[in-house]
């Protein structure tokens, strides 16, 4: 007998595969895909502990993974070797986390969107500005991977995915451990949370570290991967909103959502840059309220059967 | 360069700035949204105002009260279709939904109007004061700029609407057992901050060119402004809007241009944590 608990470790073992068999099946595009889908997974998986568990509305991911970038890349331009450069980026991604969210965190609600926003905007200024360091607003060359593309994308997918099953181990444990019970009620009621004896500070300044961990790593090996870094693509707006909406699109606070959502999410962008390219960004955006609309719980925790049945006069009162 | 010269420029940067802030600020504190739109409002203003003088040979004062209408018009269906049905949602929710619509309304704009800077040029002249060197253009925006700003104080204070917008933002339950439709009210907010946006647009085009890919520098702006000076107080925005700007005049001198923006933002983030109510916001509203 099939549980639903047994359906899901089965899907999820089955989406590995499939990702990590893209070489051996398909062209160098398809592996390209593969690579995003991982990197994107890792990403919303690592948003979640924030904004899904602990209910917090971090829009500060561009700032984690940017900052991943550049410290791998400069590391391995001093030299230092490419493994150990992406193991600095982590180290120092998290210790950022940790002691901004001592500060940050003291914040809630709106002010904390922005101020998660603003985090995203100073790191891209101060690194566009110091052009010693990092190169300014022409970027910075990164040392090749050896190997030829075929290698490289292989490589790089495997790394990818190695990251993305950590993170998705580590939301496994922390969904059953004492943080992710605490970050729960922290996201219901946080004064609740902090009177039945939860140290609320140390715990959403664990989460936030485990959002930035990840994107930390992500950061450095797609700096290793393209080659190439400058600081409008590596702390977009526009990243720190789509990490969120693929976890939201798959689902938040849950530990399948944020595979769901990222992999859904990467597609239909994949789908829409190669059909509509001059409309994109626009398509994106209707997705966006599509599914804040339609989908407001994500895929995950979507009641088909609810979907198929004429709608009460109890529901029409309840959704006006 | 003298003092007097950087603080006199502070001061027009300050006045536009309030201009841009006032709209965001209200929406924030009546609707309690953070409006990632109004970066774009305030572009589609500019380059309305510009092809209305472009084509139309119309005067950007005379333009000016018909642009901001129609922001007016559009930030009301907005908001009545779509950002009223989430309006009580997390910040989470409200705050993606105005993203992914501004992701729609920035990509009509570069394709339709592109996204070549464009301006209005007017050609007064300039004028000097004692060593001060002042282009007419923009003494007319920043005279604008403060006109705007009063001009909507005076309707906040004086009108039926305006008393409506501040009692929703006091208590919405409240308001609404007064017999003020709180929905309506809404809408008519929300279409006020467009048309501030709007109206700001044309005032920049006539002193700065404007472009599409500003959207995000004048959001930035706002964000700033709202936590310095305080939320949903025209005073708050006006006093955030002309700090900011001479800080970032005096800045810009001193440190260099490329910093001021920084200051800016770590600014607002030592102000966030230190003081989140702003300069002189209310304490305990949130």
């Amino acid at each position: 007998m099939m549980t639903r608990r047994h359906i899901a470790a089965l899907g999820v073992a089955l989406w590995f595969g499939i990702l990590a068999l893209t070489p051996l099946l398909a062209d160098n595009y398809t592996i390209r895909i593969a690579i995003t889908i991982a990197m994107y997974s890792a990403m919303a998986l690592s948003w979640n502990f924030i904004g899904g568990f602990a209910g917090y509305p971090s829009f500060s991911t561009a700032a984690f993974f940017g900052i991943g970038c550049y410290v791998g890349a400069i590391a391995q331009r001093s030299g230092v070797p490419l493994v150990v450069a992406w193991a600095l980026a982590t180290v120092f991604v998290t210790v950022f986390a940790v002691a901004l969210g001592a500060i940050i965190l003291r914040l809630k609600g709106h002010y904390f969107a922005i101020g998660s926003i603003a985090i995203v905007e100073v790191v891209r200024l101060v690194v566009s500005s110091w052009g010693g360091l990092t190169g300014g607003g022409d970027g910075l060359n990164v040392p090749l991977l050896s190997g030829g593309p075929d290698r490289v994308a292989t490589t790089v997918l495997y790394v990818m995915l190695a990251i993305m099953l950590a993170a998705f181990v580590v939301t496994i444990l922390v969904d059953r451990a004492r943080l992710g019970f605490g970050l729960r009620c922290i996201s219901q009621n946080e004064d609740a949370a902090d009177m039945v004896g939860i140290d609320t500070t140390r715990y959403k300044i664990a989460a936030y570290a485990l959002s930035a961990l990840f994107c930390g790593t992500v950061g450095a090996v797609y700096a290793s991967w393209v080659g190439y870094i400058d600081p409008t693509d590596s702390f977009s707006i526009l990243l720190s909103v789509k990490v969120p909406v693929m976890v939201l699109l798959g689902g938040a606070g849950t530990v399948l959502g944020p595979i769901i959502g990222a992999g859904a999410f990467v597609m239909l962008e994949e789908f829409f840059w190669a059909n509509f390219l001059e409309w994109n960004r626009a398509i994106l955006g209707g997705i966006i309220v599509f599914l804040i609309f339609f989908l407001p719980s994500g895929i995950l925790k979507l009641d088909y059967r609810r979907l198929f049945r004429r709608k009460s006069p109890v529901d029409r009162t309840e959704a006006a | 360069m003298d003092i007097l010269q950087i603080l006199v420029n502070g001061l027009v940067l300050g006045a536009l700035y309030a201009c841009i802030a006032v709209g965001f600020s209200l929406v924030w504190g009546v609707l309690n949204i953070i409006n990632m739109l109004h970066g774009s409002f305030i572009i589609l203003g500019g380059y309305l105002t510009f092809f209305a003088w472009f084509y139309l040979g119309l005067n950007p004062i005379l333009a000016l009260p018909v642009v901001a209408l129609v922001l007016y018009a559009l930030g009301y269906v907005l908001q009545y279709i779509f950002i009223n049905k989430v309006v009580t949602s997390p910040v989470l929710t409200t705050l993606t939904l105005t993203f992914g619509l501004d992701m729609i309304l920035y990509n009509l704009m570069t394709v339709y109007f592109t996204a070549t800077p464009r301006r209005v040029t007017m050609d007064m002249g300039s004028a000097d004061i004692l060593g001060v060197i002042m282009p007419m253009d923009r003494v007319m925006g920043m005279a604008l700029a403060f006109l705007l700003t009063g001009l909507l104080y005076v309707v906040m204070r004086a009108s039926t609407i305006g008393r409506a917008i501040v009692a929703v933002r006091m208590d919405r339950q409240a308001a609404a057992l007064m017999g003020i439709r709180v929905n309506r009210i809404y809408a008519i907010t929300f279409g006020i901050g467009a048309l501030m946006a709007g109206a700001a647009g044309a005032v920049f085009a006539i002193v700065f060119p404007v472009t599409t890919n500003l959207t995000g520098v004048f959001l930035g702006k706002a964000f700033v402004i709202c936590v310095i000076g305080g939320l949903g107080s025209v005073p708050g925005a006006l006093v955030g809007g002309l700090a900011l700007g001479i800080i970032e005049s005096f800045a810009g001198f001193v440190l260099g241009p490329q910093h001021a923006m920084t200051l800016g933002f770590v600014l607002m983030l030592v102000l966030l944590v230190v003081r989140p109510t702003g300069l002189i916001g209310v304490k305990g509203y949130e």
